[in-house]
């Protein structure tokens, strides 16, 4: 059947394909780092990210557009270390604004409709690897920093200030324990909210591309509105690019507070 | 869910080239460019504060100026015009002596020119007594034949005149 065949699985854009023939890569101590179109996608955020830094870095004294847009992404970074960390906090400007551009440029590339040309987005951030090795990084910042500033009084970060003495116990475990989970709700939210989004796009698409073969009814009146959902969704999911990229910079820099002034 | 399904197949993967362009971007662009990107902020913020500092001194320093221009000027505005209540009061008193003299002048004048009046008067009257007593003694001698003598004649147009 026609139907069938046009059947559009909303997984599939998560599916991770080896390219160039990079299957069979053992280079790193027999572990397999096949070049995908994830690592693809990561290369182009890579290029796009230097060339959109590199077009603000003429340093001019009376800034062009480009130069401006720049100015205000790293203003933005400073401007939030500034506000949650302090003056200690511009030693991670560099970190955060990488992490920040990184995530963000990632979710607005998956979101590009290159689909049109017969290519295939991928958005690598909808991967709890990804993500993991992300949030992995900004948690051992904070293990690190916390450690290095303040040794083992950093454990007193687990009892907040005016704890009656009978609670410490139990309130030094709970929060030991949300300290613990940080990592992974940190990994967990950037991911969750990538695949939800295009998932319910490639949904609402396959609602589309079906309502219009099943006959003229169920164009008007499954697939046009899920157009224009479509439409409406599209425009939310690159704002909700951009909120969980400040989201997780956010969060990084309120962990990074946590470490370089405990409570 | 392929994120799980192809987890065992290409975890090393994803962490690997994650690694590998995340580090790209912390190293290249995090570390290398960005603080090039906000040194030029730096630098232009700094150079507008200087600016608006340089602003405010030369503002400040035309203050000064414009009051050190005004303390003068007052200064020359009092110095004139005392010197033109001087010159008023020189001028004043110059005139006052030149007036003073003038009515000196005059008065002499006019003393003298009374005395010369008083003069011509006496004399005047003189002579009139010396007429008039000629023509009494020729009108006595016409009219009586008397002879009169020029004493009498001069003694009775004395009262005569005083009379009158």
């Amino acid at each position: 059947m026609a139907a069938d065949q046009a059947k559009v699985d909303p997984m599939k854009q998560f599916q991770l394909e080896p390219l160039f023939g990079s299957e069979n890569w053992k280079e790193l101590a027999g572990f397999d780092i096949a070049f995908t179109n994830s690592a693809m996608w990561m290369a182009i955020t890579v290029v796009l990210l230097w060339g959109f830094v590199f077009g603000g870095m003429k340093r001019e004294l009376v800034p062009g557009r480009w130069q401006m847009a720049v100015e205000s992404f790293t203003g933005f970074i400073d401007d939030m270390l500034e506000a949650n960390v302090g003056k200690e906090g511009r030693k991670y400007v560099s970190y955060i604004f990488s992490l920040f551009m990184f995530i963000l440029f990632a979710n607005l590339l998956g979101l590009m409709p290159i689909g049109v040309l017969g290519l295939h987005p991928f958005t690598f951030t909808s991967h709890f690897t990804v993500t993991g090795v992300l949030a992995v990084l900004s948690f051992s910042i904070v293990l690190i920093v916390g450690f290095w500033k303040h040794g083992f009084k950093f454990f007193t970060l687990f009892v907040p200030h005016g704890t009656p003495v009978p609670m410490i116990l139990p309130i030094a475990l709970i929060e030991f324990f949300s300290f613990l989970i940080r990592p992974f709700s940190l990994a967990l939210r950037l991911f969750v909210a990538m695949m939800a989004g295009h998932v319910l796009l490639k949904v609402l698409s396959s609602f589309v591309i079906d309502g219009l073969n099943a006959g003229a009814m169920t164009s008007i009146i499954v697939a046009i509105p899920s157009f224009a959902l479509m439409i409406a969704i599209s425009a939310l999911e690159i704002l909700v690019a951009g909120i969980q990229a400040y989201v997780f910079a956010l969060l990084t820099s309120l962990y990074i507070n946590d470490a370089e002034h405990l409570h | 869910m392929p994120q799980i399904a192809q987890l065992a197949e290409f975890w090393s993967s994803q962490v690997f080239w994650t690694l590998i362009f995340f580090g790209l971007t912390f190293f290249v662009i995090g570390r290398g460019m960005v603080p090039k990107v906000m040194g030029t902020v730096e630098l232009r913020d700094n150079q507008i504060k200087d600016d608006l500092a340089a602003a405010q001194a030369a503002r400040d320093a035309a203050d000064q100026q414009e009051e050190a221009w005004r303390e003068r000027e007052n200064e020359n505005r009092v110095a004139a015009q005392s010197l033109i209540a001087d010159a008023k009061a020189k001028a004043a008193a110059a005139n006052e002596k030149k007036l003073a003299s003038a009515q000196k002048r005059l008065d002499t004048k006019l003393a003298e020119a009374e005395t010369e009046i008083e003069a011509a008067r006496v004399s005047a009257m003189a002579e009139i007594e010396g007429v008039a007593a000629e023509a009494t003694q020729d009108i006595v001698a016409r009219l009586s034949g008397e002879k009169v003598d020029k004493r009498t004649a001069r003694a009775a147009v004395k009262k005569a005149l005083t009379n009158a």
